[in-house]
């Protein structure tokens, strides 16, 4: 059996209100692009672990970083797109199935390439050892799949829809439902870990690490579709998350832009 | 033009455990090879603390320069579904590894070879529970001490900032790389925005 936590935060003298007023103040600032400032302290994790320093750029059309590793047929399985089916039972909770497309910023599909999804399971909690709140293990859920794009960069997982769950930050702090999502595209430097909401959550507004990132259409990129003719009678809802991958690629660099 | 807008980054978090490493993740050079390099070391915060939930990754040229790659760096076995890794004869020139408790990371690799004007490195990708948007740095090795100082990346940087990049050897083939999160201009890590 499980010990119930009794309510404990790293930080046990911040409530929410206080995150909701840092998370306000930095929102009114102007925005520095699509993706979260690294210096970000409203997610108390942040403050330790971002540079100080400038980053270098670099406009090499010969960098390494411009290409990137290759993954094929030998480095996925055909289930390992639908979490329901790694054990021998059936997981608890709403089927749902995701799918979308991804794309690099000229638009052009990123294919067979590869992409790594993990949760937590319907009650919200993960197959992890340092998640021990107090909600139960689902046995016929691990919580992790991947894929590889098609021709057209598409991609589709089979699911459950996993639940919110406590977390340190402050006190009551909760993350909205998110499933984290790795991609890599045919650049090193399109190198992508993002975490995809879903729509109408109501614990979106209070989480400071979905509301890191500070522009509002860029937040809204990373809540997913619901799409009715996705759902599958009697089976699972759908829901749709394109993805556009951020960065210079070798290709990219050959057409002189 | 870019015409579409990028998904935004998210942290890793603390979970990633079952999706992410694989067995094998840091042995990048294949199975008992002569040439093989080993780099170490930690990945510390601002405060000089390791940090025991980050993750690395590893993209390099192939010793001859070559830059493609190849697939089954995380091979499935069909019938049991487990990652049985790398088949010990490619050179897939990517690795992953998350930090240990301790918060260090080992790649056991190949050296890099040269491409266009650049002296050899080990791009890597840095991953961490906190790090909102991932970060890119490059490990060069102090063998390549001429190419390393006509590098325009490396001779662009200011001395200590530069000395951030070069791995330290501790003995035949074994080097030293930390990286740190945060610090002052000698302690910090450079990490690089590509264009
Ligand atoms: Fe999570």
């Amino acid at each position: 059996m499980t010990t119930p936590l009794t309510p404990r935060s790293a930080y046990p003298e911040l409530r929410q209100d206080d995150i909701d007023r840092e998370v306000a103040e930095l929102g009114r600032a102007p925005t520095t692009g699509p993706h979260p400032d690294r210096d970000y302290p409203p997610y108390r994790s942040s403050v330790l672990r971002h540079p100080k320093q400038p980053l270098i750029p670099i406009r090499d059309p010969e960098a390494v970083e411009l290409t990137g590793p290759v993954f094929g047929v030998t480095d996925v399985t055909e289930i390992d797109s639908d979490l329901t089916r790694h054990h021998i039972g059936e997981p608890i909770g709403e089927r749902i199935t995701i799918t979308g497309r991804v794309v690099d910023r000229d638009g052009r599909p990123v294919r067979g390439q590869l992409i790594e999804i993990w949760q937590a399971n319907a009650a919200g909690r993960y197959a992890h050892q340092l998640d021990q709140h107090p909600a139960p293990l689902d046995p016929n859920f691990t919580g992790y799949g991947r894929c590889i794009t098609d021709d057209e960069g598409r991609y589709h997982f089979t699911t459950i829809k996993p639940g919110p769950y406590p977390w340190r930050n402050h006190l009551n702090a909760w993350r909205p439902s998110h499933i984290h999502f790795s991609l890599f595209g045919t650049a090193f430097t399109q190198r992508l870990v993002t975490q995809m909401y879903f729509p109408g959550d109501p614990l979106l507004p209070y989480d400071p690490i979905f509301n890191s990132v500070r522009d509002e259409k860029a937040r809204q990129r990373l809540i997913a579709t619901y799409d009715h003719d996705l759902s599958r009678p009697e089976v699972s809802l759908g829901y749709r998350w394109d993805i556009v991958l951020d960065g210079p690629s070798a290709t990219y660099m050959e057409q002189g832009r | 033009m870019s015409v579409e807008e990028p998904t935004p980054s998210q942290t890793v978090g603390p979970f990633y455990g079952y999706a992410l490493p694989f067995p094998g993740g840091g042995d990048v050079a294949p199975a008992g090879h002569p040439d093989t390099i080993t780099i170490h070391g930690y990945v510390l915060d601002g405060a000089g603390q390791p940090i025991p939930d980050a993750l690395l990754e590893f993209w390099q040229a192939a010793p001859d320069g070559r830059r493609t790659g190849a697939p089954g760096s995380m091979r499935r076995d069909p019938v049991t579904g487990a990652v049985i890794g790398r088949n010990g004869v490619d050179f897939t020139g990517f690795g992953r590894v998350p930090t240990d408790p301790d918060g260090r990371y080992v790649l056991r690799t190949l050296p890099p070879g040269a491409v266009g004007a650049s002296a050899p490195y080990v791009a890597v990708c840095v991953f961490a529970r906190g790090l909102l948007h991932h970060l890119f740095t490059r490990i060069y090795l102090p063998d390549n001490a001429e190419a390393n100082a006509a590098d325009p990346v490396l001779s662009s940087l200011p001395p200590a900032r530069r000395a951030t990049l070069i791995a330290t050897a501790e003995r035949d083939r074994v080097y030293r790389f930390d990286i740190r999160l945060q610090g002052d201009e000698r302690e910090e890590t450079v990490f690089f925005a590509f264009h």
